[in-house]
């Protein structure tokens, strides 16, 4: 369902992402695990059309997303790691949009609203505008968005951040629940260890752009002999804080914390 | 086509429910109009140019066109870090429709501003000269919003910085405002002044609106109609071209 071969990303001279291939099959629920600047979301964005890789191929669901890209977009939903509601648009209004880019016929995409409002808990606010969402309703907004079109394919980068570990929770049952009673396909990225290691069915570490290591939780946990998949984790990209420099986006956040306060 | 109109509504609902953006982007037309129209209309009057206000009305009516679609572009680099623009660009639609319909969005919105700003000009004195010269009024308003929205785009498009945009923005739309004839008549200009004016795009935007509204026109109105529809359509090219480049 998704494949990715030799896929490079380099950003002047920086490889962000370098010769990483790996293939998730159709139903499974794959994790992308590594430290901060490790190239997870450069890899994301490059197999959701938002950058075009330097070299390797990619593929979604047959489809090479550098040459059919509206074949290939309509195959996946995404849920980014910042938030890409329009705050100043109702939750309805939201869902409506996106299912209007997705040529989701009206009374179909009504319909599917309503379903996946009620769903993720938020059909009773479905008329007030998102900016007045707590951050764990715009993430549940955000993945209802997501499976309006019924992908076969769902990205999640990092959904879970910033969430209390209530919503954390109610988000990957509902994510669970998506994989086994319709086998959507699930990439997802995450920090939290136990997260990966209870939801996701294999695991790729990927650090300073190499996957360093590929298979099932508990395969990682036997090759590098740990008992948790942290360990495993820490084992294999090792403890030292990594320092990024802030990237324009980052700038651009704390300009809207310091505007918008946080919600 | 139902991307271009979502896209449009969407810019129209966000400027609706902004009271605070509408009111606030009325104060620099207002201070234009009182100081300058009252504060030089006696000067104006005096050269034997008439009435300073009826002059003025149509320039200031210009500006609000211009800064509001050029601006329209930070809204741009905004959504592009971290808003809106992702959940448009992963969709499976060309993106020449996703910019059309912002652009077409921020036009719109540009053109109520512009009639806003034609009321008050009105609430201060204003007279257009005949009714039937609304049409033609908004239709240029419409031109120089299309055309200044897709610059904005197209320049947005290419930055990712805030700032950045700021400078390219106070260098390129400052000096094509004030050299437009916004503020004063082309007729008798230092020739250097009056090259620069006649190669300014809004010129022709504010004299086919003064064409319009007061039959007061220096280029004539069939030079001004040419001149805008042939820079937008370019200036949609190179916006649309630039946006479809867009990597986040």
């Amino acid at each position: 369902m998704i494949r990715a071969q030799n896929l490079t990303k380099v950003f002047g001279e920086l490889k962000a992402v370098n010769d990483v291939s790996f293939t998730v099959p159709q139903g499974e629920i794959f994790a992308f695990l590594g430290p901060n600047g490790a190239g997870k979301t450069t890899t994301i964005k490059m197999l959701t059309t938002l950058l075009r890789p330097t070299s390797g191929k990619v593929e979604i669901d047959g489809i090479d997303p550098t040459v059919h890209q509206n074949e290939a977009r309509q195959r996946f939903g995404i849920v980014f790691q910042d938030p890409s509601l329009d705050g100043e648009l109702t939750a309805w209004e939201n869902m409506d949009l996106h299912g209007a880019l997705y040529k989701v016929p009206r009374h179909i995409r009504h319909e599917r609203s309503e379903t996946l409002l009620k769903l993720f808990e938020l059909w009773e606010r479905r008329n007030d505008p998102v900016k007045q969402f707590s951050g764990g309703m715009k993430r549940r907004l955000e993945i209802a968005r997501g499976l309006l079109h019924t992908p076969k394919i769902i990205f999640l980068d990092e959904p879970t951040l910033g969430l209390d570990p209530q919503t954390r929770n109610q988000l990957w049952t509902h994510v669970k629940a998506l994989n086994q009673t319709e086998g959507v396909t699930v990439f997802l990225t995450t920090h939290y260890m136990e997260e990966a290691d209870r939801v996701a069915q294999r695991i790729a570490i990927i650090d300073h752009g190499r996957i360093v290591a590929q298979g099932t939780p508990q395969q990682l946990k036997q090759q590098t002999e740990t008992e948790t998949l942290e360990e495993a984790f820490l084992k294999l990209t090792g403890s030292t804080i990594r320092d990024e420099d802030a990237s324009a986006a980052d700038r651009m956040r704390n300009m809207a914390r310091l505007w918008q306060g946080r919600r | 086509m139902t991307a271009i109109y979502i896209l449009w509504l969407r810019q129209l609902k966000r400027y609706v429910r902004s009271r605070s953006r509408i009111v606030a982007s009325l104060g620099q037309p207002l201070l234009f109009l009182v100081a300058l129209g009252f504060g030089f209309g006696p000067i104006f009057q005096r050269a034997g140019q008439g009435n300073y206000i009826q002059f003025l009305a149509p320039g200031v009516i210009g500006m609000t066109v211009l800064f509001t679609s050029v601006f329209s572009g930070v809204e741009l680099i905004w959504d592009r870090q971290f808003g809106f623009l992702k959940e448009t660009l992963v969709a499976p639609v060309p993106r020449i429709l996703i910019m059309i319909g912002r652009t077409l969005g921020g036009a719109t919105v540009a053109i109520i501003q512009g009639f806003i700003v034609l009321a008050i000009c009105m609430a201060a004195g204003f007279r257009p000269s005949a009714i039937g010269g609304l049409p033609a009024a908004i239709g240029f308003m419409a031109l120089i919003a299309i055309l200044f929205t897709a610059l904005g785009t197209a320049v947005a498009s290419a930055l990712d910085d805030f700032q950045g945009f700021q400078l390219v923005m106070n260098f390129l739309v400052m000096p094509i405002f004030f050299l437009s004839g916004a503020l004063f008549p082309l007729m008798g200009l230092p020739k250097a002044l009056s090259i620069v004016a006649s190669i300014d795009p809004l010129s022709y935007g504010v004299d086919g609106l003064r064409a319009a509204l007061i039959g007061l026109s220096h280029f004539g109105s069939a030079v001004d109609l040419a001149v805008l529809a042939v820079l937008s359509a370019i200036l949609l090219a190179i916006g649309g071209y630039m946006f479809a480049r867009i990597q986040l």
